[in-house]
């Protein structure tokens, strides 16, 4: 706080009130490390759990949970869990289908997404306000109100497959596609880029055209370049949103081969008993996402929180 | 809007026609496939029999569903009494005894006007019990599950992410590890959370319960109890989600100029005074939209219930969406959780609307 601003206004010697402030605050100030030490206990407590009982064997994590042993590496440790939950469950597969989901979802997702934004955004059509209207007001309709129709419609969707030449077939239960495709564009997606877009000074699209660019080469080689911090988050939006996609796949995946790793997980979870094997698949799917966010967060967070405060 | 900016003389009125279907076009046709045509099927599959596969046709069937889903009635239960003596009967416990509503809603000769209705609840009136009917009770309960878990989340989680925001704004040395660690349950998958808060709120080997035990707490059926398991979803969702609104209030309140705050300093304003009188009225808009946005995570509650509780005991976990998903794809009901998804969106829709009048009036 800027002590200088501030006038001594009571009767009392200026050097005894600015000690005692100085107490005070420092106090105050450790309360706030209190308190911010007891909130992280709180939200960290079982995340800590689920990491430390997985190198555990099950004896050990019931004999510990009364105390704070719980929270900590004791007994014989051992990676004895993970190898289980390979022996036990296709995880490789499921972890390999989330991740080649997701990252095929995001590519697409970034491509579509802001090339609708950016003809949105800068270029002038007509229809343009009555599109972006019904963009936005989409944003309302949450995924649960359209799941039990868009289950019909891809369960009759025609599906192309190529494995012993082309074979054309009908429904899409049962495919990659089911997964990716009805989430590729999405209303908020657009709604992000095309806020972000808005802000890049339109004198940039104005010169080049001048030059000679077409509005593709607009798009690909002023606006990508410089709508970084967008990009990102909607990758990570949509990658977290696709990993983490639950109620979608257990209805439309059934296949083994096919299933992404939260529906792995809920199966695993119903069939085994050993509470280490279940703590060591949850840290396998958690830890990755953890990792991701910490080295992502700046962006992730800034972009999010104005997105927010907007929308 | 800027008009065109190169003067184009043949497209003056819509210069970027062209560029702009072809870049938006894949956005625009996969909204309108996947998201605006199912909105609507929707709302014309709720008039008919359509089932998710079947090999009968489709029929048009009119209001049937709504009226299914959302017929209420009531009937008043006189309590039994000894037909020679006329006295009022009792059971063990000295209470009186009263019929099964169900001698009435499946007696469709005698009594036709409660024909497909089923026991909701009842209260007790005077001698007499008056039992509240529905066409699908369970609906009922998941509404009110709903309903209860967004009245309870939506000041709890508010206020505990507003906590969180006022404590890592203060210039404190590792305030970015604090807002790290409380946005962390944020992204961890809300599967891996119902699991693991399984795990501690299990009855016997619970973390919770054996925690409990230290201080020779009894034991607490954390998810078995009718009258617990919606409180232990509560605590587990608002555990998981704090961090969010911790990050959206954040915004809202380094978007204050600082200039508010010296200059109600100069004016001798104390701590309270500026927050009451700069930093609330400052983040009004963050509050509404907040509040729109637990509202809607409120009544899309359903992998903690798919994962924990099954919507059970006694469906007092049961959720709007839970439901959908158990008629629409375990009894492939197509036609009735169509109906669902549509009451739903309205319900969305009029809080959405009472809530924007609300904040607009404060």
């Amino acid at each position: 706080m800027n002590n200088q601003l501030e006038q001594p206004t009571n009767a009392g010697s200026p050097r005894a009130s600015s000690a005692s402030r100085r107490q005070r605050e420092l106090s105050l100030n450790l309360l706030q490390y209190v308190l911010n030490a007891l909130l992280v206990f709180v939200f960290i407590f079982p995340i800590l759990f689920m990491v430390v009982s997985s190198f555990k064997s099950n004896d050990q994590i019931f004999h510990d949970l009364r105390s704070f042993q719980a929270f900590l590496p004791t007994g014989q440790l051992s990676f004895e869990n993970y190898a289980s939950v390979f022996a036990h469950s296709q995880f490789l597969r499921f972890a390999a289908n989330s991740i080649g989901v997701g990252l095929l979802q995001v590519t697409l997702a970034l491509t579509v997404n802001s090339m609708a934004a950016y003809s949105l955004s800068r270029l002038t059509w007509q229809g343009q306000q009555i599109v972006l209207a019904v963009i936005i007001a989409t944003l309302i309709i949450p995924f649960e109100t359209v799941a039990m129709p868009l289950l019909l419609l891809v369960s009759k969707l025609p599906n192309i497959s190529f494995q012993n030449g082309i074979h054309l077939s009908s429904g899409w239960l049962n495919t990659y596609s089911v997964q990716i495709i009805p989430f590729v564009a999405g209303a908020y997606s657009i709604f992000l880029f095309y806020q972000f877009f808005k802000d890049i000074p339109k004198e940039l699209d104005e010169s080049a055209l001048i030059d000679g660019a077409t509005r593709f080469q607009i798009y690909r080689f002023i606006i990508v370049p410089n709508a970084g911090p967008v990009f990102a988050t909607v990758a990570i939006l949509s990658f977290l949103g696709s990993w983490n996609s639950f109620l979608w796949p257990i209805m439309v995946v059934q296949s083994e081969e096919l299933r992404p790793v939260m529906v792995g997980l809920q199966y695993f979870f119903q069939r085994i008993i050993n509470w280490g094997e279940v703590m060591a698949y949850t840290t396998m799917v958690t830890l990755p996402v953890l990792a991701l966010f910490l080295a992502f967060q700046g962006a992730f967070v800034k972009s999010l929180a104005s997105s927010g405060v907007k929308g | 809007m800027a008009t065109a900016s190169i003067p184009n003389p043949q497209h003056r009125k819509n210069p970027d026609f062209v560029p702009a279907i072809l870049l938006g076009g894949p956005a625009f046709l996969l909204l309108l496939v996947f998201l605006i045509g199912p909105f609507f099927a929707g709302v014309s599959y709720s008039f008919t029999n359509q089932r998710l596969i079947s090999g009968n046709t489709t029929d048009f069937v009119g209001l049937r569903n709504y009226t299914r889903l959302l017929r209420l009635s009531y009937l008043m239960l006189e309590p039994q009494k000894d037909e020679k003596t006329a006295q009022l009967l009792r059971d063990e416990a000295g209470k009186l005894t009263y019929p099964r509503s169900r001698e009435f809603t499946r007696d469709e000769v005698k009594y036709p006007q409660y024909t497909g209705l089923r026991e909701w609840f009842f209260v007790p009136w005077g001698e007499k019990r008056l039992v509240i009917l529905a066409g699908d009770p369970v609906f009922m309960k998941s509404l009110g599950n709903n309903i209860f878990f967004a009245v309870v989340v939506i000041p709890l989680q508010s206020l505990i992410g507003l906590m969180l925001a006022l404590l890592v704004n203060q210039k404190l040395v590792g305030r970015n590890f604090f807002r790290t660690v409380y946005f962390s349950p944020v992204v961890t998958s809300m599967v891996v959370v119902s699991i693991v808060w399984k795990f501690l709120y299990d009855l016997n080997h619970g973390m919770i319960n054996q925690f409990l035990a230290n201080f020779s707490l009894a034991p607490v059926n954390w998810l078995g109890d009718p009258n617990v398991a919606m409180w232990s979803i509560i605590i587990m969702s608002v555990w998981q989600g704090a961090g969010f609104q911790m990050i959206l209030f954040l915004a809202g309140l380094q978007g204050i100029p600082e200039q508010l705050y010296e200059a109600a300093s100069i004016d001798g304003a104390n701590i309270w005074e500026k927050f009451r009188f700069i930093t609330l009225p400052s983040l009004r808009n963050t509050t509404l939209f907040i509040f729109i946005t637990i509202t809607i995570a409120a009544f899309q509650l359903f992998t903690q219930v798919f994962v924990m509780t099954n919507g059970g005991p006694d469906d007092s976990t049961s959720t709007v969406a839970f439901h959908m998903v158990r008629t629409g794809f375990r009894e492939q009901d197509l036609a009735y959780a169509s109906t669902i998804s549509v009451v739903f969106f309205l319900i969305i829709l009029a809080i959405n609307w009472v809530q924007r009048r609300i904040t607009r009036d404060l």
